[in-house]
């Protein structure tokens, strides 16, 4: 076996034990160790990218003397590991640009829990995306839950706390049905990994065993991942977690702990239950039909919004949308279009959310539209920076976002007319709402404030939040216009991700 | 303390909601005159309710009755919806194989396995310790990773910061009289009946680490009876004496140690064993102490960490730090 497929084994320990170490070291020093944890780590993904598109095929990583189902496994394909590689490269970059807001909002003395906190996420997302056994995606669910609470409530302030209290209420609540989900499951099949799950259920539905079981089995992961990922009629809890917490959070919390479940839902979907049987349960067309409702109408909550980090919290939302859409679409072309938003939002989001922690800064800590007012000019480059998130989310070609819209809109030309003529009207209406809230945000920013507030004040860049910027620029445009080799890995990697 | 803050806030959330009254009341004078309450008043009032609009009287509806609606379709949706997934959940399990059968699907060659198998390849005669330790032994790193992180939150919510606690300032000085103050004055049966349980609880904690390859228990459980013991210690004792064994930096020396030691023979485990290595662990001589292989220094570690984790858990509640 080669070196290489190792690294994602080492990846979710070394995530893991860097968590540990973090927690006894002054912060300073926790900082410095966790951001060379994941750029190593992002180094480490990238390689095993390399790997899989040369060798052109999944592995299996058996964890341990014996191999599933008697031990724990992990599969590693191309999708697998463009993610991981994504993952930890935007978890850097977010920690990176709000690194300033971190030791301001934290308590003394605890920022080191804050890189505790990262890295305990860091490898729960790497086992999320490599893992083939659902009990151990429930076991990682779990630390992806305690410590993204954790992350809104390490600012301190008394709105993150009650923000954390719904949070984690509500995320609970997730992971309860999922678990539920998981021992029934086992129940009927008496087994834990996904191929074996997957053989049973398929002999189960053809001999019409156990029909009643399955559908809630179904309806139990479905709404539980949906629930931590903030499908539309479950997203209550977003606003005010993502709204209130510290830029870093906001970051990591929408553009990567979303997704995280939203990964473990499209491998339910593919490799335990089978898309077939999905089909047969209808479920996708709830996905899709929540997935339109929440594009739409979380755009129009983010229109109301006159807080910038809200209404980008709500302006997740309406993406999330995006993704359940394209798995709702119910075909290759859709779940290419589904992963291909999670990257694209995974790339945009976080950049954004950066951003307001800028204009913050500029504008004596407050991010209400009022007190923004020219916050592009005091600081240019988060002004770019937001021009260009902004833009990618309008859906302009050229920037990541414009790949999804494409890719949906392809898998919508594939679909049913009904579902057709639905997709396109919410990808049209959705679209227009976007830019709706995001044009006259970027006048505001560029307009001079009237009253001459904040005249003399200027950004004092710091060398990591014009590192992560820049980068996250770099990446937007290399994502939109390299779109065609994106497209491809993801698609090859679904095609091994198939059964 | 932030958990002073937690309460009083989630209360000040709760009564300012969205139903802002002041938006709809009239202006004083007015209401004056308004609320002597003369039939001729009445039917001013009426007539002066049917002449808004319906949106306003809808408005100045909802800001007095709707919190009492909303309260009242709350508990009746709520109590449905957990009806009926009562319902749901007792039909799905009338159609589950029934439990213990020998057709049920869980009896596979999984279980087969494990029980048949464990003495030779894990070196256990208890089978539960072979499977959870060996056989899944990354989910239960992730387990115990999992109480790890819950610690540290604890930590983030309730630890006073460093200054404060250095001036022995370990209490919230608006409220004086809770127990803590009483500590060192703690009750005399408590302190002899502890002198007695506290080495009983250490030994017999240390008793089940240590025979958790040969008997029912392990890290986890072993571990939850030495945490038990440490509390009990500060309890009879106080804290000021448990510090002086038992501190800030022995817990994170100790849980530091332990989980990275959990974590490194993990890694070493599964790297030899899916390389297809031999990993040169002495499996030892099934039923004795040393038996199990890696599965005894990975019961020590689970069980001190999980000790650490529930003293921390105490301390953190009585005084905030450790």
């Amino acid at each position: 076996m080669a070196l290489v497929q190792n690294f994602p084994f080492l990846t979710i320990v070394f995530s893991l034990t860097c968590g540990v170490f973090c927690a006894v070291l002054s912060g300073q020093g926790a900082k410095r160790l966790c951001l060379g944890w994941l750029s190593l780590a992002t180094v480490m993904s990238a390689a095993v990218l390399a790997f899989t598109l040369k060798a052109d095929g999944s592995f299996i990583y058996r964890m341990g003397k014996w191999g599933a189902p008697w031990g724990n496994e992990i599969r590693v394909g191309v999708l697998e590991a463009l993610m991981a590689t994504v993952f930890s490269g935007v978890m850097l970059l977010s920690l990176l640009g709000g690194m300033g807001h971190i030791f301001a909002d934290c308590e003394p003395g605890k920022a080191n829990l804050y890189f505790t906190m990262c890295s305990l996420l860091m490898s729960s997302l790497f086992a999320l995306i490599y893992t083939n056994d659902l009990f151990t995606a429930y076991v990682f669910v779990e630390i992806n839950t305690i410590a993204s609470c954790a992350l809104v409530m390490l600012r301190d302030s008394e709105r993150t706390l009650v923000a954390t209290t719904r949070y984690l209420i509500m995320s609970l609540l997730g992971s309860g049905l999922f678990l539920l989900g998981i021992v029934t499951l086992y129940g009927i099949t008496g087994e834990l990994l996904m191929e074996s799950i997957a053989a049973k259920v398929q002999a189960n539905f053809a001999a019409g065993e156990y029909s009643l079981p399955l559908t809630v089995i179904i309806g139990f992961f479905s709404v539980g991942l949906a629930v931590k990922s903030a499908l539309f009629p479950f997203h209550s809890w977003l606003p005010d977690a993502h709204g209130s917490a510290t830029p870093s959070s906001s970051a990591i919390l929408s553009g990567l702990v979303l997704k995280g479940y939203i990964i473990v839902l499209i491998k339910i979907f593919y490799r335990v239950i089978g898309l077939r049987i999905i089909m047969v349960e209808q479920v996708s067309q709830f996905l899709f039909l929540f997935g339109v409702l929440a594009m739409i109408l979380g755009s129009v909550s983010a229109l109301r919004e006159r807080d910038l980090k809200r209404m980008l919290a709500y302006s997740s939302i309406a993406q999330v949308g995006y993704i359940y859409v394209g798995i709702g679409l119910h075909s290759e072309l859709g779940m290419v279009a589904a992963c291909v938003q999670i990257l694209a939002h995974a790339l945009t989001k976080p950049m954004l959310f950066i951003c307001a922690g800028g204009f913050m800064d500029v504008s004596g800590g407050h991010k209400n539209f009022a007190a923004i007012t020219g916050a592009g000019l005091r600081d240019p480059l988060g002004g770019a920076a937001f021009s260009v998130g902004a833009l990618s989310m309008m859906g302009i070609p050229f920037f990541a976002g414009f790949v999804t819209k494409l890719e949906l809109t392809r898998g919508a030309l594939d679909s049913g007319p009904v579902t057709m003529a639905v997709a396109f009207a919410a990808i049209a209406v959705s679209t227009l709402l976007n830019a709706l809230y995001y044009i006259p945000i970027l006048f505001n920013l560029y307009t001079r404030p009237r009253d001459g507030a904040y005249a003399g004040v200027h950004a004092r860049y710091r060398w990591d939040y014009v590192l992560a910027l820049a980068a996250f620029i770099v990446l937007n445009f290399g994502f939109g216009l390299g779109s065609e080799a994106v497209v491809g890995a993801v698609r090859r990697g679904l095609a091994m991700f198939g059964m | 303390m932030k958990s002073n803050g937690l309460l009083a806030a989630l209360v000040r959330f709760a009564e300012s909601g969205n139903f802002r009254e002041e938006n709809f009341t009239l202006p004083p004078a007015e209401k004056a005159r308004l609320d002597t309450d003369t039939p001729e008043n009445r039917w001013l009032a009426s007539a002066q309710h049917s002449e808004k609009p319906v949106s306003v009287r809808f408005a100045a509806w909802f800001s007095k009755k709707g919190m009492e609606v909303f309260d009242t379709l709350y508990r009746i949706i709520s109590v449905f919806i957990c009806c009926t997934l009562i319902g749901v959940l007792l039909s799905v399990v009338a159609f589950l194989p029934p439990f213990g059968s020998a057709g049920n699907p869980t009896v596979n060659e999984v279980v087969e396995r494990y029980v048949s198998r464990a003495i030779d390849e894990t070196g256990t005669t208890n089978a539960v310790a072979g499977m959870i330790s060996a056989y899944r032994g990354f989910d239960t790193l992730g387990e115990a990773h999992v109480l790890f992180v819950a610690a540290c939150s604890v930590i983030v919510l309730l630890r006073v910061d460093a200054d404060a606690r250095k001036k022995g300032r370990f209490i919230d000085l608006e409220h004086p009289g809770e127990d803590m103050d009483y500590e060192p004055n703690s009750d005399l049966v408590l302190r002899k009946a502890a002198k007695l349980l506290v080495p009983l609880a250490f030994i017999f904690g240390l008793y089940v680490i240590l025979n958790g390859t040969s008997s029912p228990g392990g890290g986890f459980s072993g571990g939850a009876l030495m945490g038990s013991g440490l509390i009990l210690t500060s309890v009879a004792f106080g804290f000021r004496r448990t510090e002086r064994f038992f501190g800030d930096e022995m817990y994170h020396l100790v849980k530091t140690a332990c989980l990275t030691a959990y974590a490194l023979l993990m890694a070493y485990f599964i790297y030899m064993g899916a390389n297809g290595f031999d990993d040169h662990v002495w499996l030892g001589i099934p039923g004795t102490i040393l038996s199990g292989g890696l599965i005894l220094p990975i019961n020590i570690a689970v069980g001190f960490e999980v000790a650490c984790t529930m003293y921390c858990f105490y301390a953190l509640f009585r005084k905030g730090g450790l």
